[in-house]
């Protein structure tokens, strides 16, 4: 096996990938393929008790889930997930530009400020979240006090800022910002510098160079943020949940429900599956896209 | 199953720890079983001495752990009894745990105190003779309320689900069953007798109700209801005594047309690693010393003759705690239906939060 200067390949020395693939091939394979397995499994089945499921190889859950009542709630936290996409993008990119450009110390301390939320329990951000916003909140009692300096108005009216639409897109977006802008910023951080100041002295504005010359380059890195933003907005269930109203209910809930008071796992297993083919298709375009512009990249 | 793993990973921390010679050791009792007991419990629900009276009197440590609701309890149990000895499930989830097989009958012999229970609370229609189950407390779903901001007593249900009097500033509970038997009896039907057409009925009234209410809430409503968030909310009688303790502003009523009725008991899982702590434990909770103590620290009406004989009259005769007059003789027990009716009312329910 001593390939002498040639370059050694994983195939040739199966004992070291043995050594170094084995644990976490098992580790997938015992903590998620397996038990995604038994769901997958429990999608097809039927319940015969309250505690029995029969799996029948029948497509009963799957017809239920499709019925229009699912599929608009499913369109809708597809909404959801999209507007806090868009929104996270749009302050995310001006974020991730400053870090990239920032001095090496700034740039550290920058992006510990963008994973520190990171380090707390997304519940009690959440719950955080809350106290922010609630009628009796941070934001109202300080504009009530602001308010109440002011001799003459009416008597202050606090903003619905809490169980409602609003809330929980702000919640979202809160949550998922640093999806979004560690990708963004890892793209950018490894763009050719001297091509922005070719275009900015070419004649290019700021703008004009942000959206032609940065965003092309850096396209497969706002695809992944794009996608693992997306992706666990879909799913979210704690914030339309905590700071929802009564209009706010996403297709996690649903499927929550289905595990717990509903005692209908298949249906649940179900629903839980078609966002999981969303996904599969979602990453199947992004690598289709990556794919193309790498052989794009290959022709110049 | 978590709860397996993370018990088996617990025990080979206990093995490492018993090599460093500092294991913690479960000494064996009279009763040849370990001094240890889990209990599985809602919150609040106990006095701050009850579990190290129980450990003083027996020698044996209760753990206690929480759920926010009944579907949390069986959910966790249907995979199979992950380690709890004694559980507090509701009246109609004493019989879906028990059609489950995942209950073991009570041994009366071991729970001499049972004699303590009122005679109302002996034989009821979910657990006739009382082989299964043993009460822990009463509860009856109502509407707790803001005086200040409520003109007189919204003594209907009419005010929360069918009236826009106090649009936007009301409560409803997020349990989709319990909304729907109210919704039902509203309407003046029974709560167990909740058929497809009365189910749309209320689904329908429910549609409509919906830009009225601010929000569905998970049992805090009076936390949000005493935070001033809400004016009104439909909340369990015990919930808002607490409350209203310490906030004079506050105020609970049965509507008239009757309400749902719940009943917390005392069970013992299928599978208890410790049955004789576990009957020795619920034998020590009837006692009329400790439910005076729970009594009084949890709010909660008591089934329990002997610990109402101790309780002082700001207690007994406390019309939020014991609701009383024609709204409570119109009132029934939650039964558990069918399979088939969980699932309608839980596409009924998500119909109402899509709308």
């Amino acid at each position: 096996m001593s390939g002498g200067n040639q370059e050694q390949r994983p195939g040739q020395a199966p004992g070291v990938f043995a050594a170094v693939g084995l644990p976490p091939i098992v580790w997938l394979a015992a903590l998620f393929i397996a038990p995604l397995a038994v769901i997958w499994a429990y999608s097809f089945g039927e319940n015969r008790t309250l505690v029995d499921i029969a799996i029948t190889g029948n497509w009963g859950s799957y017809a239920r889930a499709l019925k229009p009542l699912y599929l608009a709630i499913l369109l809708k936290s597809l909404g959801f997930a999209a507007l806090t996409t868009l929104i996270c993008f749009i302050l995310g990119l001006p974020v991730a530009l400053a870090i990239s450009f920032a001095s090496p110390r700034a740039k550290l301390l920058l992006l510990l400020a963008v994973m520190l939320p990171f380090w707390t329990n997304l519940l009690i951000r959440t719950y955080a979240l809350m106290a922010i916003l609630r009628t009796e909140g941070l934001i109202n009692s300080a504009l009530g006090g602001l308010w109440g300096l002011v001799p003459g108005l009416p008597p202050f009216e606090p903003l619905p800022l809490i169980n409602n639409n609003f809330a929980v897109v702000v919640g979202l977006v809160y949550v998922h910002l640093p999806f979004m802008v560690l990708p963004l910023y890892a793209a950018l951080d490894r763009l050719d510098r001297s091509l922005i100041e070719a275009s900015l002295d070419l004649g290019a504005g700021h703008v004009a160079t942000l959206w032609r010359v940065v965003v092309p380059m850096a396209l497969p890195g706002i695809i992944s943020g794009i996608i693992i933003t997306f992706i666990p907005a879909l799913g979210a269930y704690l914030a339309p949940d905590l700071l929802g109203g009564t209009n706010s209910q996403m297709i996690a809930n649903v499927i929550e429900r289905q595990f717990r008071s509903a005692n209908d796992w298949p249906f649940g297993a179900a629903l839980s599956f078609l966002l999981m083919y969303l996904t599969f298709a979602a990453l199947l375009l992004q690598s289709l896209v990556s794919r193309r512009s790498a052989a794009r990249e290959a022709q110049r | 199953m978590p709860d397996r793993l993370s018990r088996r990973s617990f025990g080979g921390l206990a093995v490492a720890l018993a090599l460093g010679g500092c294991a913690r050791q479960w000494p064996k009792g009279s009763n040849g079983e370990e001094q240890r007991l889990n209990f599985y419990n809602w919150d609040t629900y106990t006095a701050e001495t009850t579990l190290s009276g129980f450990q003083a009197a027996t020698g044996v440590e209760v753990a206690m752990s929480h759920y926010a609701n009944n579907d949390e309890l069986f959910a966790r149990l249907r995979a199979g009894n992950p380690g709890f000895d004694v559980i507090v499930p509701s009246n109609e989830f004493v019989t879906r745990l028990q059609i489950s097989n995942l209950l073991s009958p009570l041994d009366h012999a071991r729970i001499p105190n049972r004699a303590n229970i009122a005679p109302e609370f002996v034989n009821v229609p979910f657990d006739p003779g009382r082989r299964w189950s043993l009460p822990y407390t009463w509860l009856a779903l109502g509407i707790g309320y803001r005086k200040s901001k409520v003109d007189g007593v919204p003594d209907s249900w009419k005010y929360v689900l069918d009236s826009d009097l106090y649009s936007g500033r009301i409560g409803l509970l997020a349990e989709g069953d319990d909304l729907i038997r109210l919704g039902a009896k509203y309407l003046g039907h029974s709560l167990n007798a909740v058929t497809p057409a009365v189910m749309e009925e209320v689904t329908q009234m429910l549609i409509r109700q919906k830009r009225h209410v601010k929000l569905f809430h998970h049992d805090e409503g009076q936390d949000l209801l005493a935070a001033g968030e809400i004016d009104l909310v439909v909340e369990y009688n015990g919930d808002i005594a607490q409350v209203m303790a310490e906030d004079d502003d506050l105020a609970f009523v049965v509507p008239r047309e009757g309400t749902l009725i719940n009943s917390d008991s005392l069970c013992i899982p299928a599978g208890c690693p410790r049955p004789d702590n576990a009957h020795r434990f619920i034998n020590y909770l009837l006692d009329a010393k400790v439910g005076a103590d729970i009594a009084s620290a949890i709010r909660y009406p008591t089934p329990n003759a002997a610990v109402l004989a101790r309780m002082p009259a700001e207690y007994r005769d406390n019309p939020t705690i014991f609701p009383s007059g024609p709204a409570m003789a119109k009132s029934e027990y939650g039964r558990f239906q069918s399979i088939a009716h969980i699932r309608a009312v839980e596409e009924a329910i998500t119909r109402v939060m899509a709308a």
